[in-house]
């Protein structure tokens, strides 16, 4: 069992730190109104250009081999709810790190994912 | 300006692309790893070849090729809708990770799973009912 739960840790923290880096550096491009390849292309050349994409990328590949590594362990159904744990985290980060307001309602949103994932983690075999 | 009709059905569209192609290839990636074997080691070089093993089977490179589209998705609707907004609205791909693998791989989940599940989801509508923005663009 601890060698599943030391794989959602770094699943969780790792994913959801990367995820607030991607955000941010999407923030710093800007909203994408064009859909053209040609245009998203162009996105992505800038996208790369900012430090933020990178140091979330890496974070986001070293929690995607700790996902491979509990995915060899357990059922799928099991593990991809009980990554939704990252709410919690990311909420806090959310406000903290990029500025969002995180209303009441999405807090009761994110609530209600956490006791789901909860009942999720009690009703396994 | 982007209107807010115009602006939710960007977003929803992008946030469908991420529910249908994030379980597929989460469930590609299990079944990959079922026929990898179990990571029962934390010895380096024990890891390194366990990963180099996984990336020798096919379905591992599907599951990737599909979660590389959800990727695309997520970054482009991150780009103008929250973070806080997206992560939550796209947690309706848990309920379809657990379907499929009941239906597709077989797995067993309990009632209270599936309660679980259903919460979840419950969550989702709760969160998709605020608006996808609360900061003004830079």
């Amino acid at each position: 069992m601890w060698r599943e739960v030391s794989f959602f840790l770094w699943i969780i923290f790792g994913g959801t730190a990367g995820e607030l880096c991607l955000s941010r550096a999407m923030k710093t491009v800007g909203e994408v109104t064009d859909f053209r390849p040609r245009a998203l292309i162009r996105v992505m050349l800038r996208v790369i250009k900012v430090k933020w994409m990178w140091i979330g990328l890496t974070l986001m590949t070293l929690a995607f081999f700790g996902f491979l590594g509990v995915l060899s362990l357990d059922n799928v159904s099991f593990v991809v709810p009980v990554t939704a744990l990252s709410y919690a985290v990311s909420a806090l980060g959310s406000g903290v790190f990029l500025g969002e307001r995180v209303s009441r309602q999405r807090w009761a949103g994110v609530l209600l994912v956490c006791v789901g994932v909860a009942l999720v983690f009690a009703g396994k075999g | 300006m982007t209107s807010s009709a115009g602006l939710r059905f960007k977003t929803y569209l992008l946030i469908l692309i991420m529910v249908i192609f994030g379980p597929v290839g989460d469930v590609l990636l299990r079944e990959g790893m079922r026929r990898t074997g179990k990571l029962t080691t934390w010895a380096p070089a024990g890891v390194f070849h366990f990963f180099v093993r996984t990336f020798t089977i096919g379905t591992i490179w599907l599951g990737i090729g599909s979660l590389v589209v959800f990727f695309v998705a997520y970054m482009l609707v991150l780009s103008w809708a929250d973070f806080s907004y997206v992560q939550p609205a796209s947690t309706l791909s848990y309920g379809v990770v657990a379907l499929m693998g009941y239906f597709l791989l077989g797995e067993s989940v309990s009632l209270t799973q599936w309660t679980g599940v259903g919460i979840i989801c419950l969550g989702v509508f709760v969160v998709g009912h605020t608006h996808p923005r609360t900061t003004e663009p830079e």
